[in-house]
C-alpha cells in the first residue's frame, strides 16, 4: 500500500515538474496546456516514462523540448526519465486547453477556431476575433506565420496585426 | 566517401520514396530562403519546407527502424548517392521562378493531400500516423499554391507567360506521380499503401478547377518522364545532394 501510493507520489511529481515546462516558441503556454504532454507514468524498471507528441511535422522545437522535460524531471530529483516521441494518436489543437487558449490570448495570439484551416481549396476563411480587442472585423494576411503553427491576421477595428494559431 | 544502400523491402523502398520526394522537395523550397518575391512568400516557402523536411525526417526514422540495420534518419538523408534515391523526378528540378515553384508545389500538394488523407486508414499504424499529421499540412500546402497557381494564371502577361512556360516544363513529370509498380501492387492489395489509381480522379478534378480558374489549357498527355522511383535521376540531384549532404560529406559524423 506504502509502494502504491509512492509510486503515485513519484508519477504526480513528474508530472508536475514536466507540465511546467513551456514551448520555447510560446513561453506563455505549457507543454501540458498545450498538449504536448500525453503519458507520465513509472517503468518496469522504475524509470519515469514521458510521452511528448509533435505538433507539427517539421517542429523544430520538439528536440529542445524533450530536452527540457528532461532537465525538469531530473531537477526535481526524480532521477533521468525517458521521454518517448509518440505519433499516434496525432496532435490536434482541439488539445489545446480553456487555460491554454486563455494564455494564447493574453500574449496576443488569436486561439484555433475549431473546424477552420481545413479546406484545401476554395471557400471562405473561418472567421478570427482579434486577440487584442475582440472584434470579428479581421482579415488574414499569410497563410502562414513566425511559426509553423501560425498565420498572420490584422485587425480591420484596432488596427493592429497579430498570429493565429492555426487549426490543426 | 561513405555511400549506404538500404536494404529495399517492399516497405522500406516506399518508405524512401515518400521521404525522399518530402527531402528533395523541401530541400528546393528551401533555396527560396532570402530570394522570395515577398516576406509572406518568405515566410510561407519556408515553412512549406519545413513542414516536409519534418515529414521526411519521421518516414526515414521509420524506415530505418523497419530496415533494423541501426541506421538513423540523418545517415538516410545525408549518406545516400544519386542512385538510392527514389524521389519523383518532378522535386529534383531546379527551383526555376517562383511560377514554377508554384506550379511545381501545387501538381504535388494535389497529389499528397488525397494520399496522406487515404493512408490515414493504412493498415500500418506508423504510417497511418505520420499520414494524420501529413494530411492536414498538404490542406495548407494545396490551398496555398492553388491559390498562386490561379493569380499569376490570372495575373498580368508577364505571370500568365510564365505559369504558361512552367506548365510546358512540369507537365511530362506528373506522370510518374501515379506509377505503380510489384512493389506498390503488394502494399497496396495488403492495406499499407492507397492505390494511385483510385486518387486519380481528385488530383484531376483538383488541377482542373485550379487551371479553369487559372485560364489555363491542361496540357494532352504527352510521352512521361520517369525513372527516379527507382534510382534514374536527372542531373540536377547530384548538384542537389552535393549542396544538402556537403557538411556531413566533408566532415563525417560531425554533431552539432
Amino acid at each position: 500500500m506504502v509502494r502504491v501510493l509512492e509510486r503515485e507520489r513519484t508519477i504526480a511529481a513528474a508530472r508536475a515538474a514536466a507540465a511546467r515546462v513551456v514551448d520555447p516558441e510560446i513561453p506563455a503556454l505549457s507543454i501540458a496546456d498545450l498538449g504536448v504532454l500525453r503519458d507520465v507514468r513509472l517503468g518496469a524498471d522504475g524509470m519515469i516514462e514521458i510521452d511528448i507528441t509533435p505538433t507539427y511535422s517539421g517542429c523544430p522545437a520538439m528536440r529542445l523540448i524533450a530536452l527540457e522535460v528532461e532537465a525538469a524531471v531530473e531537477a526535481a530529483g526524480l532521477g533521468r526519465p525517458r521521454v518517448n516521441l509518440v505519433l499516434a494518436p496525432a496532435w490536434t489543437t482541439d488539445w489545446i486547453t480553456p487555460a491554454g487558449r486563455e494564455a494564447l490570448r493574453r500574449s496576443g495570439i488569436a486561439p484555433p477556431v475549431p473546424g477552420g484551416g481545413r479546406r484545401a481549396l476554395f471557400g471562405a476563411d473561418e472567421t478570427v476575433p482579434c486577440p487584442h480587442c475582440g472584434s470579428a472585423t479581421t482579415e488574414k494576411l499569410s497563410e502562414f506565420g513566425s511559426t509553423a503553427c501560425k498565420a498572420l491576421w490584422r485587425c480591420r477595428a484596432c488596427g493592429e496585426p497579430f498570429d493565429y494559431f492555426k487549426c490543426h | 566517401m561513405t555511400t549506404i544502400a538500404v536494404a529495399e523491402s517492399d516497405l522500406t523502398l516506399a518508405l524512401l520514396r515518400l521521404a525522399d520526394t518530402a527531402l528533395v522537395h523541401g530541400h528546393r523550397l528551401s533555396e527560396w530562403c532570402g530570394h522570395a518575391p515577398m516576406l509572406e512568400e518568405e515566410l510561407a516557402l519556408a515553412n512549406i519546407a519545413l513542414d516536409l523536411i519534418g515529414q521526411a525526417r519521421t518516414l526515414y526514422a521509420y524506415a530505418a527502424e523497419v530496415e533494423g540495420a541501426g541506421r538513423t534518419e540523418d545517415d538516410l538523408a545525408y549518406l545516400r548517392d544519386a542512385p538510392q534515391y527514389r524521389n519523383v523526378l518532378i522535386a529534383e528540378l531546379p527551383k526555376g521562378d517562383f511560377a514554377f515553384t508554384i506550379l511545381r508545389a501545387f501538381l504535388l500538394a494535389a497529389q499528397a493531400r488525397p494520399f496522406w488523407q487515404e493512408a490515414t486508414g493504412s493498415r500500418d499504424a506508423t504510417l497511418a500516423a505520420i499520414a494524420a499529421k501529413a494530411e492536414k499540412e498538404a490542406a495548407y500546402h494545396l490551398r496555398h499554391a492553388g491559390e498562386w497557381v490561379i493569380r499569376l494564371g490570372d495575373g498580368t502577361e508577364e505571370s500568365r507567360r510564365r505559369m504558361l512556360d512552367a506548365l510546358d516544363a512540369l507537365w511530362p513529370y506528373t506522370g510518374e506521380l501515379f506509377e505503380v509498380d510489384a512493389s506498390d501492387h503488394a502494399l497496396i492489395a495488403a492495406g499499407v499503401l492507397p492505390d494511385p489509381a483510385a486518387l486519380r480522379p481528385r488530383w484531376d478534378a483538383a488541377v482542373d478547377r485550379v487551371f479553369a480558374e487559372a485560364g489555363l489549357a491542361r496540357p494532352a498527355d504527352p510521352w512521361m518522364q520517369t525513372g527516379g522511383r527507382s534510382g534514374r535521376h536527372t542531373e540536377h540531384l547530384g548538384h542537389l545532394l552535393a549542396v544538402m549532404q556537403h557538411l556531413q560529406r566533408a566532415y563525417p559524423g560531425a554533431t552539432w
